[in-house]
């Protein structure tokens, strides 16, 4: 190998906790070479995010220490005087971040926030950084670029966002881009783009790059090179190819063990438990498979949720946001039904709405035979024992000041179910049943990880022995390996206690192991919906073929195939006053199978 | 734009028909009598109803209600039981030297204020933030009243630097600024102080900020990341806090005012009070009211021009 | 599995161990802000003086000795006497009581009425936030002084009317204060999760939001308490405190006020009073505020 753009040897960075040096990356050592793409993955904690930060020299003095050697081009970095190293950020090394939502400046207009790197390292003056900010955005296939440099980031989707930082990244044609997490905040369909987006770039420019991600499919995607991190140290590094058909280390065959691959599941119509240890195939099916066959225990029919939008001198309404339009689908006892989309999708309030955790506009829910809109505060109370909602952030979820036992024994005094000792008792079988001991009871939310703090919240949901749990995302902000982990004691339960579960999720590759159905959900609307299996593998509608196409597989083979440099975005649900809905129509196109007509 | 300033334009008429609204009422329905208030509880009474009638207390509440608000629109804010003159005219005789007083000190406590608080937000936890943090909390501390009496004793009568005394008509400008001074001082620090915490911790929070991070990973030099991406983004909190310190403001000027003897809006509605003046007390209300509503659009038109994103809303 | 393990959980023992969790939070925010212990030595040392006052003031503040009239500091009379030769030591002790009786009665009244409005509007939100708010808003923006100063006016200067007064200015800011972090919390999802657990608005308001915002509203009032003092003695200075003879910090320095020429002192040991209080307050309160992180991240 040539000598390499970036070498890093024996980084090790610290932070002052409470008076001590708590090393958070130790002695972690790689090189990138020219034009070439080395991911850094890891889950979170692994210190894959301050690797960058210290490379860049961003960890903040008197807080942070940085020791070892990085080296650009030869020269250490480490040592240099402030002044010069500025002149390396920025110039010699671009950097992009996780949230494009909030890393740029939202007083200043997005033009100017590119062109203040060209005046700072290109020496250019304001008319001619004007012009290469156009040609800059035309590179990131930002449309109607001259108009849109003058406009604020607040009128920026996250997606045109992300290419604005790209453009500020590359304005100076670095060497180096480092791109931390960049697409983590983005929809798959917008991930898909924003990879391409990076990769044509670095075959335009010839620069290298290092991806930082947590996402193994994502790293399939792009990486040439592959460094595994684990608590802050290097635990395998191999080319690519390499990772993924032979991995050394047990973390690495762990990670890949737990990571779904979308399409390893064809052909089989149930959910399978993720393999417990670096197996590949499609796990072991759950036994005693309950039978679904029975009657719908949740019908939903025709529900709609709107949001007005209010705006003017006098607040009239200016239009409404059309979450939900004239949705139907009904789930059977013991089964999974997935809703899938994207962010805005209306998937969520779907799923809250038939709770009516949101108001719904207009049509039926009918859960147990009892229609939910027309039930009164008690009937509503009755029926929430029997239908539970499991959320996304498992640290929100729980009340920090109220210990766990007590939280999932409040709602068995509140519904009487049972009093005293006996809540105890309960309390104590139910995180017996959620792989947590009874000792448990006694902490506090703070004291647990994010696995463990969704456990908690699967107990306290079962703790009314409902029949139907809304998961919304339950799995979402979880790491791959604890993500399988929930997973599998989800399905577990489901067999055991016969639960349906209506699984809301963006992410298809988790739902094709949990769901025996799916939904697709496009700006409020269900536009596909059968079996999983036939959804998936004979996806009828555009755009669930758009969606299954985007979704990054772990498998570098499967690298190469083009999507396409097209800069579209989803269009809004918000709708004018008096917009009335096109006529719709679901056609049959396998059995239980349907596609709306587009 | 336009939308937006028209759009503030009428929730200010509204504010102000509602403090109005407000400020009647709680006059009013208060267990007292204002006409026993101005005369004593050992008038006859005769003298009681006839006050009444004159005062229109006699009316239906509604009634007192309407009038109230059409004299405020016209104009007519009724004869000073006093001085017999238009309640008006003696508060807008006045008015020019607490605007004066006010629009100073306020001007001193942002220019001080503010760059002590952003200094005070880039060294955190070091010994110039120790400092600021204890004066400023110093500062506010105070009852205007107490640091005015202190000035007083220190710069009027120890070291006889001032007039004890500001007649605040002098004509020289080199006059009306030794008049001015103390009192100025007095209101300024303490805003100053206020300001200061406001600042810093507006600047904390921008500090912290991703876009912060964007600024140094495009090389920028630090005071440009201060001066140019934080400063803009930390002042919409300041002025909206600004705006809702004026009602401290302007209870410190009438302290202010009295200690110093010097004549405005804080003189008078002493005087007021003491005389038992009840038009001309509730004149005061109304000229508060105007002052405080008129301010806050203020305030709101200048975030709109800070925010970008008002704008657009 | 041990024997603790396996005992069942008794509810004495959930008790305990959330008391255990809220009292830590303020411990920790009191390490956390050294000055914070400064004010509060300060702020109960105050008290102490005030409860005492009776036992430990060497003269009656009420009695007047015309042979010993504006005397400065000396052995007998440590802070010198007033117009009518009242021992001015005395009078601060005494005075001490009034100010901080209708601060805590005002702002503890304030502090309830005001939670409780923005804990409703903040919580149901909509229309009832939207109107609720505005009208605090209004009354936020009017100057407390002015507001105060008429209604004392009014209703005649008595201790119970200027509790009246002061607490009408200080519940907008409670609304407000008490307002946001329900918002913060409402839409966190252990409340949501709590409405589909089917639990009573009531629950979720009492058991579930007002424990999380409980310190923050207690660390406001102690600043509410600083600016209740303050506004109290600013209303005597003009002559609308507790009537006199009655000793108050504000009417003492209003009295020394008329005699600053010659006897500066009478003025400036009130003042002096008023300060150490107030400053006092603004260290616990404010040392408090930054050690408890309003969005809760301390949680987590």
């Amino acid at each position: 190998m040539k000598m390499p753009i970036l070498s890093v040897e024996g980084l090790t960075t610290s932070f002052r906790v409470e008076g001590e040096w708590l090393p958070v990356v130790r002695n972690v050592g790689f090189a990138i070479g020219e034009g070439e793409t080395v991911a850094v993955v890891g889950e979170s904690g692994s210190g894959k995010s301050v690797t960058a930060l210290s490379i860049m020299r961003l960890v903040q003095q008197g807080v942070g220490r940085v020791e070892g050697s990085v080296k650009l081009g030869g020269r250490e970095l480490l040592t240099l005087d402030d002044a010069a190293m500025r002149d390396v950020r920025g110039g010699e090394i671009g950097m992009i971040f996780q949230e494009p939502m909030t890393s740029l400046n939202p007083v200043l207009t997005v033009g100017f926030q590119v062109a203040e790197a060209l005046t700072r390292h290109r020496g250019m003056d304001g008319a001619e950084a004007g012009a290469e900010v156009l040609r800059l955005f035309d590179l990131v296939r930002i449309p109607d670029a001259r108009r849109r440099a003058g406009e604020h980031p607040h009128s920026f989707s996250g997606g045109m966002r992300q290419r604005v930082m790209i453009a500020m990244a590359l304005a100076c044609r670095p060497k180096l881009l480092i791109a931390d997490e960049p697409t983590t905040a983005l929809d798959v369909t917008i991930q898909a783009q924003i990879l391409e987006l990076i990769r044509e770039l670095q075959n335009e420019i010839g620069m290298s790059v290092m991806f930082i991600t947590h996402d193994m499919g994502v790293v399939a995607e792009i990486a040439d090179r592959v460094v595994v991190m684990l608590k802050g140290e290097k635990v395998e590094e191999a080319p690519a190819a390499e990772l993924f058909t032979a991995p050394k280390h047990g973390y690495t065959r762990m990670l890949l063990g737990a990571v779904p691959k979308l399409g390893a599941l064809a052909e089989t119509a149930t959910p399978r438990r993720f393999p417990a240890m670096a197996q590949t195939g499609p796990g072991p099916e759950p036994d005693g498979e309950p039978d679904r066959r029975g009657d719908a225990i949740l019908d939903v029919e025709g529900l709609t949720t709107r949001f007005s939008m209010h705006g003017g001198l006098f607040g009239r309404t200016t239009g409404y946001v059309h979450a939900v339009e004239d949705v139907s689908f009904a789930v059977r006892a013991g089964e999974t039904l997935a809703l899938v989309g994207e962010s805005g999708c209306g998937k969520s309030t779907t799923g809250r709405s038939i709770l009516r955790l949101v108001e719904p506009t207009a049509g039926k829910v009918r859960f147990e035979g009892e229609n939910l809109m027309e039930a009164d505060a008690a009937a509503l109370r009755a029926a929430r024992r029997r239908m539970q909602m499991i959320f996304q952030d498992p640290y929100g979820s729980l009340n920090p000041r109220q210990t766990v036992g007590s939280a999932i024994g409040e709602p068995i005094r509140v519904h009487g179910l049972a009093n005293g000792v006996e809540v105890e008792e309960k309390v104590a079988r139910l995180l017996d049943l959620v792989g947590l001991t009874r000792e448990h009871a006694l902490r506090f939310p703070h004291e647990f990880s994010g696995g463990q703090r969704q456990r908690i919240c699967i107990a306290r949901g079962l703790a009314l022995e409902p029949s139907l749990i809304v998961a919304d995302e339950s799995v979402s902000a979880l790491d791959a390996s604890i993500k399988a982990q929930v997973v599998n004691l989800m399905l577990d339960l489901q067999r055991e206690l016969g639960l349906a579960y209506l699984f809301i999720s963006h992410d298809i590759a988790v739902v094709e192991r949990v769901s025996h159905r799916i939904a697709v959900m496009l700006l409020g609307e269900i536009v596909e919906i059968g079996p999983r299996d036939a959804v998936l593998s004979n996806p009828r509608h555009p755009y669930t073929r758009k969606l299954i196409e985007a979704v990054p597989v772990p498998d570098p083979a499967t690298r190469g195939r083009r999507r396409g440099l097209i800069a579209d975005e989803l269009q809004s649900p918000v709708r004018p006053v008096g917009w009335t809905r096109p006529e719709r129509r679901m056609v049959t196109v396998g059995p239980e199978h349907f596609v709306m007509e587009h | 734009m336009t939308a937006f300033v028209l759009k503030r334009l009428g929730f200010a008429v509204i504010t102000l028909f509602a403090v109005l609204t407000i400020v009647f009422f709680i006059v009013r329905v208060l267990p007292g009598d204002p006409a026993m208030a101005i005369l004593g509880d050992q008038a006859s009474q005769a003298a009681l109803n006839a006050l009444r009638a004159r005062l229109g207390l006699d009316q239906p509440l509604y009634v007192q209600y309407l009038q109230f608000l059409g004299g405020v629109v016209v104009g007519d804010w009724g004869v000073s039981m006093v001085s017999g003159r238009p309640v008006i005219q003696e508060i807008l005789k006045v008015l020019p030297a607490t605007l004066e007083l006010t629009f100073v000190s306020l001007v001193l406590g942002a220019a001080v204020g503010i760059p002590l608080g952003v200094w005070s937000a880039v060294r955190r936890n070091k010994l110039p933030d120790y400092i600021t943090r204890m004066a400023s909390l110093l500062g506010l501390s105070f009852p205007a009243f107490v640091s005015a009496v202190l000035l007083l004793i220190v710069f009027a009568i120890q070291l006889r630097w001032f007039p004890v005394i500001s007649s605040g008509q002098g004509t020289t400008l080199s006059d009306r600024l030794r008049d001015l001074a103390l009192p100025a001082v007095n209101l300024g620090l303490i805003m100053a102080a206020y300001i200061t915490r406001v600042s810093r911790s507006a600047m904390l929070e921008v500090l912290n900020q991703d876009y912060v991070r964007t600024a140094h990973a495009k090389g920028l030099a630090f005071a440009t990341i201060i001066w140019r991406h934080c400063l803009r983004n930390a002042l919409i909190p300041v002025v909206t806090v600004v705006g809702l310190y004026l009602g401290i403001l302007i209870g410190n000027s009438v302290l202010t005012e009295i200690v110093f003897n010097r004549p405005g809006l804080g003189k008078l509605i002493i005087g007021a009070l003491n005389q038992r003046d009840y038009t001309m007390l509730q004149g005061m209300m109304v000229i508060y009211t105007l002052i405080v509503v008129l301010v806050n659009l203020i305030t709101d038109l200048t975030y709109g021009l800070i925010d970008p994103r008002i704008k657009y809303s | 599995m041990t024997d603790a393990a396996t005992a069942p959980l008794s509810r004495a023992a959930y008790l305990r161990s959330a008391a255990v969790a809220m009292g830590g939070g303020l411990i920790k925010a009191f390490n956390a802000n050294k000055t914070s212990w400064v004010g509060l030595g300060g702020f109960l040392i105050v008290v102490l003086l005030a409860v005492l006052a009776p036992a430990i003031a060497p003269y009656d503040p009420l009695d007047q000795n015309i042979l010993y009239r504006l005397k400065p500091p000396s052995a007998e009379h440590w802070l010198g006497t007033d117009f009518y030769g009242r021992d001015t030591l005395s009078r601060i002790l005494w005075g001490a009581r009034i100010s901080l009786a209708i601060g805590l009665i005002a702002i503890g009244s304030a502090m309830v009425i005001g939670t409780l409005i923005g804990m409703v509007a903040g919580y149901y939100g909509g229309r009832t936030d939207i109107i609720v708010m505005q009208v605090m808003d209004v009354l936020l923006a009017f100057p407390s002084l002015i507001l105060g100063l008429i209604v004392v006016a009014m209703l005649g200067p008595s201790i119970a009317n200027l509790v009246i007064a002061i607490a009408l200015t200080a519940v907008p800011p409670f609304a407000r204060i008490a307002r946001a972090p329900t918002i913060a919390v409402k839409n966190r999802e252990f409340i949501e999760a709590g409405r589909a657990l089917g639990y009573s608005d009531l629950r979720l308001m009492f058991g579930h939001i007002l424990p999380n915002i409980a310190p923050e509203i207690l660390v406001m009032g102690s600043l509410w308490l600083a600016t209740a003092i303050r506004v109290e003695a600013s209303l005597a200075f003009i002559g609308l405190g507790v009537s006199p003879p009655t000793a108050t910090w504000g009417g003492m320095i209003r009295e020394g006020f008329e005699n600053i020429l010659d006897s500066f002192w009478l003025a400036l040991f009130p003042s002096l009073a008023i300060l150490v209080v107030v400053f006092a307050l603004n260290l616990l309160g404010d040392g408090l505020r930054d050690a408890i992180d309003p969005r809760l991240r301390g949680e987590e």
